[in-house]
C-alpha cells in the first residue's frame, strides 16, 4: 500500500516536471508586514490582484515573516517554475541580487530599489520629493497658523528626501511659512515607536503646527492619532491613511506600488520586460495625493486648484523639485 | 515670562506622558526584585500588555449583535444586542482587563521557571521577552491580517483624555492657572493611576505585613521560612502583583496614549524602567523620581530638535537624541551613591540541602 502510493507519487511528481511548463509563471514575495499591511505591501497586492482580475493569470505568493526566508523563498519560487519573481521593499534587495545572479534566465523585479547591477533584474524608483512637495503645497495653504510640522522615522537620505520636497513644497506656496522638522530616531527602531511620535507631534503643535506630515511608518500612526486628539491635521504617506481618523487627515501622499506591481506583471506577460531602473514620479502616477470621501471637505477649492497648478507644473517641468538623494543637501 | 512660563509646563506635561509606563513597569519591577525574582521580562510583558489591550478593545469595540452572540441562544431575546452594546461600551476597560490577565500569566510562567523550579532569573526573563516580541506579531497576524499591527482604535475604544472641573476657565489665572490646565488636567486615566501606584507599592512595602515580609523574602528567605511562611507563595504574589501593574503599562502605550498596536512598540521602554529602578535603588520614591528624570529629558529632546540654541545654531538630530543617555551616564555615574539590591536577588530558594 505504502509502495503504491510512493508510486503514485513518484509518477506524479515525474508528470509535473514533464508536464509543458506554462510560459508565463509570475511570483511574488510579499516582505514582513503581509500583504494586508494597509501600507507598502497591500498596494502591491492591490496591482497584482487588478492583474489576476483582467488577465485571469495565476501568480504564485509567499508573506515572508522572519528575515531569513526573502532568499529562500525566491529560490523556492524559482525552483517552482517562476520566470518572474517581484520582489518587495528595499530589505529584500541583497535576496534578490544573489538570487538574480544564480538564475540569469529568470526575470526579477524590485520596488524601491535602483542600486543594483543585474542584467535580469528591473528596479523600481519613486520620486517621493515631487509627491511630498503636493502635500506641502496643502499642508502651507490649510495652515491657520502659519506654522506646519514634518516627523519622519529613522534619519536616513530618503526620508530626508521626503521632508526637503514637503519643504520646498510648502514655501512655494506660502514664503513666510515656518516648518518644524523632526526625526524619530537614528535605529530602525525609530519606525516603530508610536508613543515618540505622538510626542513629537505634541511639541510642534505647542509650537504652533496645525498641519503635520508624518514618514514614519508604525511611529507614524502615533503622530496621526496625537494630531486627531487636539483637534489640528495630520497627512499621511505612502498609502491612503485619510481613513485612521477621518476628518483629521488632511490628505495623504500617495506612493503607487501597485502601478508597479501591475505594470511589471503585464510586461512581463506581453513579453516587454525590460531590465534596469523604472522612476515612477507624478508624470507616471507613480506618486499622487489622496482625495477621497474622508478628506473632502477639508480640502477647499482653491488649495485643490494650487495641488493640480503645482502638479501640472512639475509634470510639465517648470518646477524641477530638488531631490536629497541626488547630492544630500537640502537649499530650503 | 509667561510664554517661557507654558514653555516649561508643557515639557512637565510631556513629562507625565512619557513617564507613566515607566514608572508603571519600574513599580511592577520594584515589587517583584524585593520579593528576590529579577524581573528582565518587564519588557515582553509590556509589549504584551499593549497587544492583548489593543486586540481586545478592537474587538469588544467592533463587536456586532450578529456572529458570536447569535450563536449563544440562551442570551434570549435582544440579548445579543445587549451583549454587544455592553461590550462596546466599555471597550477599552475590556483591553485593559485583558492586558493585566495576559501580564499576570507571563509573571506567573516566570515565576513557575524561577521560584517552582528554580531557574535562572535572567533566562526566563529573556524568554519571555523573546515569547512576547514573536507571539504578539503572529497573533496579531491571524487576527487581524494587517502585517502584525492591531486596527487602528477609535476614540470610543480607548482611555480618552479627563478634563478636569474648571479647567477651562483656570487656564486664564496667572501662573497658576496653566499649571493647573496645562499640567494635572487634561491627561488620561492612566496617568493618574501611574501616579498612584507609588504612593500605594510604598504603603505596600513598608507599612503592611505583606511589605515587610515581601522584602524579608528578598533578604534573607531563611528567616521567612523559619517563621513558617512560605517563600513560594508571597514570591508568586510579588511576581502576579508585577504582572498586574506591566498590564496598566501596556494598557497605557496601545490603548490610551496610543491608539493601536505597533510591532515592538514598546521600544525599551522596560528596559529604562529596570534602570530607573535600579538608579532608585529598588525604593518606590528614588524610583518615581527617576522614572521622571528619564520623561523630562525625553520630553526635553523632543522639544530641542531643530530649535536654536546660542552659539551652535540649529541643534543637529544626532546631539539631541543622544542626550537622554548621556545625561543618564553622567547622572548614574556622578550624582548617585552605590545601589545595593536586595541580597538574595536571582538567587532560587529551596527548603533543605542544595538550595
Amino acid at each position: 500500500m505504502r509502495l503504491l502510493s510512493f508510486l503514485a507519487g513518484l509518477a506524479l511528481a515525474l508528470w509535473a516536471t514533464l508536464a509543458p511548463a506554462q510560459d508565463f509563471k509570475p511570483a511574488v514575495v510579499f516582505d514582513m508586514g503581509g500583504k494586508f499591511d494597509k501600507s507598502f505591501n497591500e498596494g502591491v497586492w492591490n496591482g497584482v490582484s487588478k492583474f489576476i482580475e483582467e488577465t485571469g493569470v495565476e501568480v504564485m505568493e509567499f508573506e515572508v515573516t522572519t528575515e531569513t526566508q526573502r532568499e529562500q523563498a525566491m529560490r523556492r519560487m524559482v525552483e517552482r517554475g517562476a520566470t518572474l519573481v517581484l520582489g518587495v521593499g528595499f530589505a529584500q534587495a541583497d535576496a534578490i541580487d544573489a538570487v538574480a545572479k544564480d538564475y540569469p534566465d529568470v526575470q526579477f523585479a524590485i520596488i524601491d530599489v535602483f542600486w543594483l547591477d543585474q542584467p535580469n533584474l528591473r528596479q523600481y524608483q519613486f520620486r517621493e520629493h515631487e509627491g511630498s512637495y503636493l502635500v506641502g503645497v496643502a499642508a502651507a495653504l490649510t495652515s491657520e497658523t502659519g506654522k506646519v510640522g514634518f516627523i519622519g522615522g529613522m534619519d536616513i537620505p530618503l526620508i530626508r528626501k521626503f521632508a526637503c520636497g514637503y519643504v520646498q513644497g510648502a514655501k512655494a506656496a506660502r514664503p513666510d511659512i515656518e516648518i518644524f522638522e523632526n526625526m524619530t530616531g537614528t535605529t530602525p527602531a525609530a519606525w516603530n515607536d508610536p508613543t515618540k511620535g505622538a510626542e513629537l507631534a505634541q511639541s510642534q503643535m505647542d509650537r504652533g503646527a496645525d498641519v503635520i506630515y508624518h514618514a514614519a511608518g508604525g511611529t507614524g500612526l502615533g503622530v496621526i492619532r496625537a494630531v486627531a486628539d487636539a483637534g489640528e491635521l495630520a497627512i499621511g504617506v505612502d498609502s491612503n491613511q485619510n481613513g485612521l481618523a477621518p476628518g483629521n487627515v488632511l490628505t495623504s501622499m500617495l506612493k503607487r506600488v501597485d502601478v508597479a506591481a501591475y505594470d511589471t506583471l503585464m510586461d512581463a506577460m506581453n513579453g516587454e520586460f525590460s531590465p534596469g531602473v523604472v522612476v515612477l514620479g507624478l508624470a507616471e502616477d507613480g506618486v499622487d495625493w489622496a482625495l477621497d470621501e474622508h478628506n473632502a471637505d477639508l480640502i477647499t477649492p482653491e488649495v485643490k486648484a494650487a495641488i493640480e497648478a503645482a502638479k501640472a507644473a512639475i509634470v510639465a517641468g517648470e518646477v524641477k523639485v530638488h531631490d536629497y538623494e541626488a547630492d544630500g543637501t537640502c537649499p530650503f | 515670562m509667561a510664554e517661557a512660563w507654558i514653555d516649561i509646563l508643557r515639557i512637565l506635561d510631556g513629562t507625565l506622558r512619557l513617564a507613566a509606563p515607566l514608572i508603571l513597569c519600574a513599580m511592577a519591577g520594584l515589587i517583584s526584585e524585593r520579593s528576590g525574582i529579577i524581573d528582565i521580562g518587564l519588557e515582553g510583558k509590556l509589549l504584551a500588555g499593549a497587544f492583548a489591550s489593543a486586540a481586545v478593545a478592537s474587538l469588544a469595540g467592533s463587536a456586532t449583535g450578529a456572529g458570536l452572540f447569535e450563536a449563544m441562544p440562551w442570551l434570549g431575546e435582544g440579548g445579543a444586542e445587549t451583549a454587544a452594546s455592553v461590550l462596546n461600551a466599555a471597550a477599552p476597560w475590556w483591553g485593559l482587563l485583558a492586558a493585566i490577565l495576559v501580564c499576570m500569566f507571563l509573571g506567573a510562567v516566570h515565576g513557575f521557571a524561577c521560584i517552582t523550579h528554580r531557574g535562572d532569573h535572567i533566562i526566563s526573563g529573556v524568554a519571555v521577552n523573546i515569547l512576547a516580541a514573536g507571539l504578539t506579531v503572529v497573533v496579531g497576524f491571524a487576527l487581524f491580517r494587517q502585517g502584525g499591527q492591531s486596527p487602528p482604535l477609535g476614540r470610543d475604544e480607548r482611555f480618552g483624555p479627563l478634563q478636569w472641573p474648571g479647567a477651562e476657565g483656570a487656564a486664564e489665572i496667572p501662573v497658576i492657572g496653566p499649571l493647573y490646565a496645562e499640567l494635572i488636567s487634561g491627561h488620561n486615566i492612566l496617568v493618574y493611576v501611574a501616579l498612584l501606584a507609588v504612593p500605594l507599592v510604598a504603603l505596600l512595602l513598608y507599612r503592611t505585613t505583606f511589605g515587610l515580609r515581601l522584602r524579608a523574602v528578598g533578604e534573607t528567605p531563611e528567616a521567612v521560612d523559619t517563621a513558617g511562611i512560605s517563600v513560594h507563595w508571597l514570591r508568586y504574589r510579588a511576581v502576579l502583583i508585577a504582572g498586574l501593574l506591566c498590564g496598566i503599562a501596556g494598557c497605557y502605550l496601545s490603548t490610551a496614549h496610543g491608539a493601536g498596536f505597533v510591532r515592538e512598540m514598546s521600544a525599551g521602554k522596560g528596559f529604562i524602567a529596570l534602570a530607573a529602578m535600579i538608579f532608585g535603588k529598588w525604593r518606590p520614591w528614588t524610583t518615581l523620581f527617576a522614572c521622571l528624570l528619564f520623561g523630562f529629558l525625553e520630553s526635553g529632546a523632543a522639544r530641542l530638535q531643530g530649535v536654536e540654541l546660542p552659539l551652535i545654531g540649529p541643534a543637529p538630530v544626532e546631539l539631541i537624541l543622544v542626550l537622554p543617555y548621556v545625561m543618564t551616564v553622567i547622572l548614574l555615574a556622578g550624582f548617585f551613591g552605590k545601589a545595593v539590591p536586595p541580597r538574595a536577588l536571582g538567587q532560587p530558594y529551596g527548603k533543605g540541602r542544595g538550595k
